[in-house]
């Protein structure tokens, strides 16, 4: 063994006095590394921890220059990786290298240059020696007769009386997570939505629904034709997008248009108009919209969990975990000949809850 | 630490000095004196938990960050930053503080890279450390609470998770809302009123965001703060457990120091992983939302997954049969509520469990200290295997519409294979498992008793053909005969010997039973005496040999005749001789 | 005579049979079917007679010798010089197989082939026409409304990014990162297969316009984050963690562990 290695191991007691910090070796056989008995290897250990390091504070460097002088909006293109944001590779790159190195470099120390001789520690039972098992008992003994807490079972029965009871404010005063408006509950609120009858069918063209657009003929729509659309009297998101987002997670539809003569079966006698249907557009699976069309097998498919309906036969499920089937909504035109709902939906639309029914 | 060394520099002395005045403050130097040269116990597997802890330090800092420039709000705004193709498009705040961060504020989506991918690794390196606990048995007393806490982890770090990437308020995370709003309707009584308050109303309402910041800010990492600091006292007081191996007992722990070996190595490790993180971040896009739009009820994307840890539960929602019923006008729809309360429940409750029931069916009451080989015990790999390959199909499940555009299958067939297999595989996973368990015991067995099969032959001077077989060094047979005696518990009595009814009688007999079901089948450890003299034999049969290397090693080998067969510089090889022949033609 | 009997039974003379075999069939094929390309002489046909023939000879067995359509394709009357366009061009038509869907593949026939095939098949009955270049102009179309509108009815199939999606039974909707903007007017005009139908009169042309500006830009667009993973979603990023980015992880974790040398 070298003299740099024995130094830098903990003595063994039967040499002397042990140094501070002393651990015994494990007995185990150890075989030396290249960096213990060659001190050239050693010293070229030590250049390249002391190098990662320096590459470090490089990289540090570089990255504020990155970030001074890289555009955030420029791009650039890099083989493998494609066209990509510039200062996000190179702070990345800068800050992820500066501190991997820093890391590298401390590893690197601690496998090369630290000694790797394994040592030993006992290990105690977890359990506590009698005498002080002894002693905590004989505490908890004292301290519970000078309590009386045995001794007076009235005391007893109102504090733990007291203590079951104190958090309930705590609960309580979660009610109002819901402000719920008077009169409101939400069995009614999720039973019903938007549509009424006369309520005129508009095309959803996002944010601006409603500007402009006066409704939808139903000569506008081919067959195999697939609109999504919303009801006329929906809040301008701009105003209210509380309550535009509600109705969009609610009375949200899909009018589709097939030959009359393929429609199989309906919700209700006469609720589509030349072929042309309205659906609900809330999967009643669990909630997601739901407007996957394929226009010749008339199959609507839900991207979420692939429930499947056939708006050709009453919207019922063909596949999927969806257990009922599409809600319809029931349509007409009315006398400025565009597209109207006849009456709300026949039934809740959307995710099952416990008092459907 | 004291400065009584006359020859120490500067900075020794200041440091000495400062340590006086936090000992004299603290009582600190006590704990230095038993903590500074604490022995842990080296492998690479013992490091998945710092992966999950220095990934959420990284969580931690980049979301310090973050928070810095999010705006949790529901309140719509008109977009006007840098990305084109959202200009003057109505979003949330939510939504347009991200799309800031990500394109107006330099190293912004750096961070939010950072972030979200140490948050995937974070929930990776859980979940990896977590089956290495389980495979190796160190659950096992002292262990339990330990146990308990880091399952109270795993579901806090899918909860950071989920809130997290619901944030930004994307139509991909969006719809994963939505999807949390049915789920909480299906719940029997209370679903509906539940659904109702937690979105503060009707979906979507103006709340949600700014709720699920608070969760994800302040209740979840203070929950997962608290938890990780009793996890690490735990292991820090109950010390590290260790593999089997030369010096290793159930009694200590043989390793390297704490400083200056692991300061260094676990030092240097949170920098490499920090590292990676980032320079990933550089590299590698994740999570683009402007890709995806703001969240709209109405809209949804083809390719709807959550992020992968929530991946399960939604392939859970996929493959179950769309069974309802309806009972007096109340509905239960068990198509939501199984896969997405029924089975998670169930399953984070028996993992919670596992070390008691473990310890009750085998009537182990000892302290382990030393880790269990998987083939050691065949059942609770088998049941872990079980476990991974019945979680494996609902991951899969949950990316059914990738694998059939990128395979070209049908969706349909895929699901219903995944739903057999879901019945099928994991029973089989098991069997198999459990079998391969038992056959590598065996194996060890033969190790034990004649040593290992070395692939030699050798023909004896009478002319008998034996396969040399090698003794096992040290570290093989430490570890090979690391195995614990794991004796079945009796079979209860149903009356005592006088006749009294034994009142435990029925537990005890099931009781045998798991114990007989988890430990019967193992293959018995052989003696010491046993071993000693088969490592014995197969010395014996190694030194028959030995004259054999000898004449290998030789220098110059001499045939019968006193012939030259070989001296140093001929080829040897028949090999070496064609090429040498060819490098000469 | 005896040479060729003695040796009757030898292993090779199956092979060579057949191989004699096929090469009389394959060669009297192919002297009996022309492969001369048709008479060019143009000048003496209309388009329109030119489509028929192409029609005739390529698509009729599955379509019908009138375009009636039958038990193996539609019918094709009425849907425009657009459809023909469309499928013919992206080499959907023909198809290869019978299948689920009509895969795009390579294109075999020329452009003045399929402007025939168009032509003709138009006349049999009003249809949509192939788009102008006016129609398919959209520089000064509106990117972020083109992304509302993608959104609200492409997305949902075809995938927020473009990059496709699955539908039952084997059906998907492709990638739209190759399409060019005439395909893409057109699939939105015609509905192939089960896409649905967008005429311009439930989407007008400004509209298309700007969703082919959408496309465009998410065709061209670069990734700011670093590389882009087909921005399919977190399925692919999971994947990704999981095996190169843990791989490099456990990596650290041996490498801190090994003895040095």
């Amino acid at each position: 063994m070298s003299k740099d290695l024995e130094s830098k191991l903990p003595a063994n007691p039967e040499h002397g006095e042990p140094k501070p910090g002393y651990l015994p070796v494990a007995d185990i056989p150890h075989k030396p590394r290249v960096t213990d008995t060659d001190p050239k290897a050693a010293r070229r250990a030590e250049r390249q921890v002391a190098s990662m390091f320096l590459l470090s504070m490089l990289l540090v460097v570089l990255f504020v220059v990155a970030y001074v002088t890289i555009d955030v909006s420029t791009v650039v293109y890099v083989p493998v990786l494609g066209e990509v944001g510039a200062s996000n590779l190179v702070l990345g790159l800068t800050f992820g290298g500066a501190i991997f190195f820093i890391g590298a470099g401390a590893i690197q120390w601690s496998k090369k240059l630290m000694p790797d001789v394994e040592v030993v520690q006992q290990r105690h039972d977890m359990e506590s020696d009698k005498g002080s098992t002894k002693e905590a008992a004989a505490n908890y003994e004292r301290g519970k007769e000078e309590s009386g807490f045995a001794r007076y079972p009235i005391i007893r029965r109102t504090l733990l009386g007291a203590l079951a009871l104190f958090p309930i404010p705590l609960v309580v005063m979660l009610r109002d997570l819901w402000q719920t408006p008077p009169g409101e509950n939400p069995v009614e609120i999720l039973s019903t939505t938007s549509w009424r009858d006369g309520e005129r069918i508009v095309p959803d063209t996002g944010h601006s629904t409603g500007e402009n657009v006066k409704g939808i003929r139903p000569e506008e729509i081919p067959v195999g034709g697939l609109v999504s659309a919303l009801p006329m009297s929906i809040k301008e998101l701009k105003e209210d997008p509380v309550a535009n987002m509600r109705d969009r997670g609610k009375s949200a539809i899909i009018l589709v248009r097939m030959d009359p003569d393929e429609i199989r079966a309906q919700q209700g006698e006469g609720w589509d108009y030349q072929g042309i249907l309205a659906y609900s557009k809330i999967c009643t699976h669990v909630g997601c919209p739901i407007a996957l069309y394929e226009h010749r097998t008339h199959h609507l498919l839900c991207p979420c969990h692939q429930s499947t309906f056939d708006l050709a036969d009453e919207g019922n499920v063909v596949f999927g975990p969806a257990a009922r089937r599409m809600p319809q909504l029931p349509i007409r035109v009315d006398e400025e000949g565009f597209l109207v709902a006849r009456s709300d939906f026949q039934e809740p639309v959307g995710p099952s809850f416990w008092e459907r029914g | 630490m004291s400065t009584t060394n006359p020859a120490a520099n500067p900075v020794e002395k200041a440091g000495g000095a400062t340590a006086t005045f936090v000992d004299q403050r603290l009582g600190s130097n006590k704990f230095l004196a038993r903590n500074l040269s604490k022995v842990f116990p080296e492998h690479w597997s013992f490091m998945l938990g710092e992966i999950a802890l220095y990934s959420f330090i990284v969580v931690l800092l980049t979301g310090t960050y973050l928070t810095l420039f999010f705006k949790p709000s529901m309140a719509e705004v008109v977009y006007e930053g840098s990305y084109i193709p959202l200009n003057g498009i109505y979003m949330s705040e939510a939504y347009a503080s991200t799309l800031n961060i990500s394109f107006d504020i330099r190293g912004g989506l750096l961070i939010r890279q950072m972030h979200h991918w140490a948050a995937l690794i974070f929930v990776a390196a859980v979940a990896v450390h977590m089956f290495r606990v389980f495979f190796t048995g160190a659950f096992r007393k002292p262990r339990e609470f330990n146990w308990i806490v880091g399952v109270a982890l795993t579901t806090l770090a899918l909860a950071a998770g989920f809130t997290g990437y619901s944030l930004p308020d994307d139509l991909l995370s969006g719809t994963g809302l939505q999807i949390i709003r049915g789920i909480l309707q299906s719940i029997p009584l209370v679903g509906t009123w539940l659904a109702f308050f937690v979105f503060g109303g009707e979906y979507p309402g103006g709340d949600i965001i700014s709720r699920l910041y608070s969760a994800h800010i302040l209740l979840v990492p203070g929950l997962i703060l608290a938890l990780i600091t009793v996890h690490l006292i735990m292991v820090w007081t109950q010390k590290h457990t260790q593999f089997p191996g030369p010096g290793r007992t159930n009694d200590n722990v043989v390793g390297y120091p704490l400083l200056p070996i692991y300061m260094a190595k676990a030092g240097g490790f949170f920098f490499v992983v920090f590292g990676i993180v980032a320079l990933l971040s550089g590299l590698v896009n994740i999570n683009p939302v402007w890709i995806f739009g703001p969240y709209t009820p109405d809209q949804v994307t083809a390719g709807t997954q959550p992020d992968w840890y929530i991946g399960w539960l939604d392939g859970a929602l996929r493959l179950m049969p769309n069974w309802e019923t309806v009972v007096a006008g109340f509905t239960i729809s068990w198509n939501v509520f199984i896969p997405s309360v029924v089975i998670p429940g169930i399953l984070f409750t028996g993992l919670a469990l596992y070390p008691f029931l473990e310890a009750w069916a085998t009537g182990d009451k000892r302290e382990h200290n030393l880790l269990d080989r998987p083939r050691n015990a065949p059942v609770r790999t088998g049941i872990g295997v079980m476990a991974i390959v019945f979680y494996g199909i609902l991951w899969l499940g949950g990316g059914n519409d990738l694998v059939a555009t990128t395979f070209n299958l049908s969706i349909n067939s895929i699901s219903w294979t995944l739903r057999v297999l879901l019945i099928v595989a994991p029973p089989l996973a098991f069997i198999i498992t459990k079998r391969i368990c038992l056959s590598l015991q065996r194996r060890d067995r033969e190790k034990l008793l004649h040593g290992y099969e070395s692939g030699r032959i050798l023909r004896l001077p009478h002319g008998e053909f034996v396969e040399v077989h090698q003794p096992l060094n040290e570290k093989e047979l430490a570890v090979i005969g690391s195995k614990p005696d794991t004796p079945v518990l009796p079979a209860p009595q149903k009356t005592d010997i006088d006749g009294v009814r034994n009142p435990r009688y029925r537990l005890d007999s099931i009781r045998h039973t798991l114990s007989g079901f988890f430990y019967g089948d193992n293959i018995p450890r052989p003696s010491a005496e046993e071993i000693e003299a088969g490592q014995h034999h197969a010395e014996e049969q190694g030194a028959i040999e030995a004259p054999l290397h000898e004449y290998e090693e030789r220098d110059v080998i001499f045939n019968a005749h006193g012939g030259v067969l070989h001296h140093p510089g001929m080829p040897k090889t028949n090999a070496e001789q064609v090429a040498e022949q060819e490098s000469r033609s | 005579m005896k040479f060729l009997a003695n040796r009757r039974r030898r292993p090779w003379v199956a092979v060579a049979l057949l191989a004699m075999a096929l090469l009389v069939v394959g060669g009297g094929y192919a002297a009996v079917s022309s492969t001369a390309p048709a008479e060019a002489a143009m000048g003496s046909q209309t388009q329109v007679e030119e489509g028929k023939r192409l029609f005739l000879e390529g698509c009729s067995s599955c379509h019908g010798i009138d375009a009636q359509g039958s038990a193996n394709g539609p019918s094709l009357i009425g849907v425009g010089a657009a459809s023909v366009h469309f499928q013919v061009a992206t080499g959907r038509m023909p198809m290869a197989a019978p299948g689920a869907q009509a895969p795009s593949k390579n294109v075999i026939y020329t452009d003045e082939e399929i402007a025939a095939m168009s032509a003709w098949v138009a006349s049999l009955a009003p249809g949509p026409a192939i788009p102008s270049a006016e129609q398919l102009d959209f520089a000064d179309a509106d990117i972020a409304e083109g992304g509302v509108l993608f959104r609200i009815n492409c997305a949902q199939c075809h995938q927020a990014a473009g990059g496709g999606g699955a539908l039952t039974q084997g059906k998907y909707a492709p990638s739209l990162m190759n399409a060019t903007p005439q395909e893409i007017y057109e699939a939105m005009l015609t509905g192939p297969q089960n896409m649905p139908v967008f005429s311009d009169a439930t989407l007008p042309v400004e509209e298309k316009q700007q969703i082919l500006a959408y496309i465009d830009s998410l065709q061209n667009a670069p990734s700011p984050g670093g590389m882009s993973l087909g921005r399919l979603g977190p399925v692919v990023e999971g994947l990704f963690m999981w095996t190169a980015v843990f791989a490099a992880l456990i990596a650290a974790a041996v490498w801190i562990g090994i003895k040095a040398r």
